[in-house]
């Protein structure tokens, strides 16, 4: 009965932490944010060719270094911390995964070395204009000729879908729907017929993109009609992957209140001496712990891949988002006005809290998805 | 990461199977979980089976050998505690003996101390209750105002006691007295152990809103005890109390947890069998009492984790008791929504069900054994490291 991280794992969080602190202080979130791309390459090639980190929960028979989501749940904990501008959750916690679930095994050789290496800038294109987070909210088709696939139709809300080299495409059968005749197709960012538009989003710290296809050769990712199972068991390692980045940011934010409540004199006392200010403190400590326990459950739940893992994916999913999202409100309030403007970084957190609350399904998506998977 | 246990834990636990299979018989299957810390039904069948526990070694798991206990570990009591609250034996009568006086006296007691009552609480023949809080002493336990006075080699007391639980059962009880009245506040406390047994001391019910008496006044007129009844130093008494609260935080949590999962169960299959699992908004509250219920698994999991580990513990173990009195309060009202209209109609002679139960006595949870605002100002001074407010005058 061990729920902690083993020193080497606590190792690689103080070197992630260091390397990230340099790489991403206040500033550099905010020169990258104003850019279309919203990324850095110097410092995303650095991640790849110092650390490892994009391969980092790949096999290494594929590129990785071959370690766990527990690993990943640590280095996404860090970035949520300082609030990274890169295209790694879309590549490493969408893409990457959804190749493993449902690629065989020559196109896992083909394609995960160069995610691995941070060569590869990919992504997961699945929802469209109605905003579903599942299998319902798949409307674009596939059609098979003698030549192979093609994809026409809108995929939305695209992480980083403007900057992928590799973009994995969930599309289904004519005349198929709900879970049913669902595949995976691959598709390179700069691929004839396909049309893409960085959008302009709340939350500036991640990108999103408007995908167009029309008529664009695409090729099959694993068995045709593989669909459904694996598209869950992706979007719940993702909620898990998430739920960590979540973590790290409301750490970040009980910080920055507590840290401002012993400073802030009002009535010839810090504010943090007074009841109000103080209690809020406590409930927001409450809740990033719970969150905690949580995503390192999912994680746990994530690198054995066990039956556990849907309800705790949702379940971390869910917890995680209010926490930080309500975590996010209070250190607005507790900085009073200052924390209302452009120049204060709470802004920040409390926009990157609410799209990731909103992205894969909010708390109240969640808690009807375990309610279901439960047996409520 | 590892939630797996090692071979030893899992022979633990079946001997714990073994023997309560073979023991949880007769009588002593009708009792069932306690429906809260101050419930006394079938007190007479739990004393007896305590008594069983007692000759089974069962009780004082945790305590060092050499005082009469069994030097278990601290996964080791979590597995009995979890085993225990599975077979759903009786709710255990020796909490205030075995898991708050018992360790004060193994950590701050005299020889003397340890030979004359730890015997007592590991074979459950004498029982406790705990005098702490007065109507003018609740969450400042500072403030009490009972005297005891020393005359020749006896404690002569004067006060009274409130809340005090199973008072009208217990034996003995451990009270937070005044011995020096000139002294600071927090300096002239003493730690008396007083029996109860005597003309001076008068016990009398509280009648709670759940409609039963298990919360009791204590008045002490010229009441006495040996003086050499003091746990540690005379006026030096704030000291050991703390230790006491300490304890308290003790390994009976993960039991706690399960008796709780058998409740939300229960509330589930009542509100699948009223049909308001086809609403979605009870749906939603039903996942989310899942969802917390869980995390106070993985957040006490965590918890122990450190304590075994490293003998301290961290952040997340303040928030234990702030957390599951809040949740069991939300879990009460929700009980309440599944029953409806139902929910207002109760036995003869007040007679509350399950749920009826819970939804009350909750309301008592937030507020004993540390209400949840002095939580708040634990977790918000001692672990986020705010200001205190300054004091009073």
């Amino acid at each position: 009965m061990n729920f902690a991280f083993s020193e080497e794992q606590e190792a690689l969080r103080e070197t992630v932490a260091q390397f990230l602190g340099g790489k991403s202080p206040s500033s550099e979130v905010r020169r990258l944010m104003e850019t279309t791309e919203g990324y850095d390459e110097s410092v995303w090639k650095q991640m790849g060719e110092q650390m490892g980190l994009q391969g980092l929960h790949i096999p290494e028979e594929y590129g990785g270094q071959g370690y766990t989501f527990v690993e990943l749940g640590i280095v996404l904990e860090e970035m949520g911390k300082v609030l990274l501008c890169a295209p790694y959750f879309a590549t490493v916690c969408l893409a990457a995964n959804a190749i493993l679930n449902v690629g065989s095994d020559a196109q896992k050789k083909d394609l995960l070395p160069g995610i691995a290496s941070g060569e590869t800038i990919a992504t997961l294109a699945f929802t469209e204009p109605s905003g579903k987070w599942g299998a319902d909210g798949i409307g674009m088709t596939y059609e098979s000729s003698g030549d192979g696939f093609t994809l026409s139709g809108e995929k939305m809300f695209v992480l980083d879908g403007h900057n992928a080299d590799l973009i994995v495409v969930v599309a289904r059968k004519s005349g198929t729907s709900g879970t049913e005749g669902l595949s995976f197709f691959t598709v390179r960012g700069d691929a004839d017929g396909l049309t893409r538009t960085a959008l302009e989003t709340m939350d500036m710290t991640r990108k999103q993109a408007k995908l167009e296809f029309s008529g664009v050769k695409a090729d099959l990712l694993g068995e045709e009609g593989s669909g459904w199972d694996a598209l869950s068991k992706t979007l719940d390692q993702a909620a898990v992957c998430l739920s960590s980045e979540m973590v790290g940011g409301a750490q970040q934010v009980l910080d920055m209140s507590v840290d401002y409540a012993k400073v802030r004199v009002q009535f010839g006392r810090p504010i943090g001496s007074f009841q109000a200010i103080k209690h809020k403190c406590a409930d927001m400590l409450l809740e990033v712990e719970s969150a905690k326990s949580a995503a390192y459950y999912a994680a746990w739940a994530a690198a054995e891949d066990n039956e556990e893992l849907p309800v705790v994916a949702s379940l971390a999913k869910a917890y995680c988002s209010d926490a930080y999202f309500h975590c996010a409100a209070e250190n607005i309030q507790i900085h009073g006005g200052i924390g209302f403007t452009w120049e204060h970084d709470a802004h920040l957190y409390f926009k990157r809290a609410k799209s990731s609350e909103t992205y894969l399904g909010d708390a109240t998506y969640h808690r009807e998805l375990l309610a279901q998977r439960i047996g409520i | 990461m590892d939630f797996r246990y090692t071979p030893q834990e899992e022979a633990f636990r079946d001997e714990v199977r073994t023997w309560l299979e073979e023991h949880l018989v007769g009588e002593f299957t009708e009792v069932g979980p306690a429906a809260g810390p101050a419930d006394d039904r079938a007190w007479d069948v739990r004393v007896a089976w305590e008594g069983q526990l007692g000759e089974g070694g069962w009780i004082g798991l945790g305590w060092p050998k050499e005082v009469g206990g069994r030097g278990c570990s601290v996964i080791e009591e979590v597995i009995f505690n979890e085993e225990y609250a599975k077979a759903g034996a009786p709710g255990r009568v020796s909490f205030f003996g075995e898991g708050l006086l018992g360790p004060t006296i193994v950590a701050l007691g005299t020889p003397e101390q340890k030979q004359r009552f730890l015997p007592g609480i590991l074979k459950a023949t004498e029982f406790w209750c705990q005098g702490y809080s007065e109507p003018n002493a609740g969450s400042d336990l500072g403030g009490v105002q009972t005297r005891a006075v020393l005359d020749g080699d006896e404690w002569v007391i004067n006060g009274q006691k409130i809340w005090t639980t199973y008072a009208h059962h217990a034996d003995w009880i451990f009270a937070v007295v005044r011995t020096d009245p000139e002294a600071p506040k927090h300096k002239g406390i003493s730690y008396l152990l007083v029996p109860l047994d005597q003309e001076g001391v008068e016990v009398r019910g509280i009648r709670t809103m759940v409609g039963t008496s298990e919360f009791n006044e204590v008045f002490f007129t010229d009441a006495r005890t040996a003086k050499d009844n003091v746990v540690g130093d005379v006026n030096d008494g704030w000291k050991v109390s703390m230790a006491t609260l300490g304890f308290e935080r003790g390994t009976a949590f993960l039991s706690q947890q399960i008796a709780f999962e058998n409740e939300l169960n229960d509330l589930i299959v009542a509100a699948q069998k009223h049909g308001a699992t086809d609403d979605p908004v009870t749906r939603q509250r039903l996942a989310d009492a899942y969802i917390k219920l869980k995390i106070m698994r993985y957040n006490g999991t965590r918890m122990l984790t450190a304590m075994a580990r490293q003998g301290t513990v961290g952040p997340e173990a303040s928030i234990g008791k702030l957390y599951w009195s809040t949740w069991h309060r939300r879990l009460g009202e929700l009980e309440m929504e599944v029953l409806g209209a139902a929910a207002e109609i109760v036995g003869p002679d007040y007679g509350l069900d399950a749920f009826q139960t819970a939804f009350l006595s909750s309301r008592a949870e937030t507020i004993y054994a540390g209400a949840s605002e002095i939580q708040r100002n634990v977790i918000g001074e001692r672990v986020l490291g705010l200001p205190r407010e300054p004091a009073a005058g």
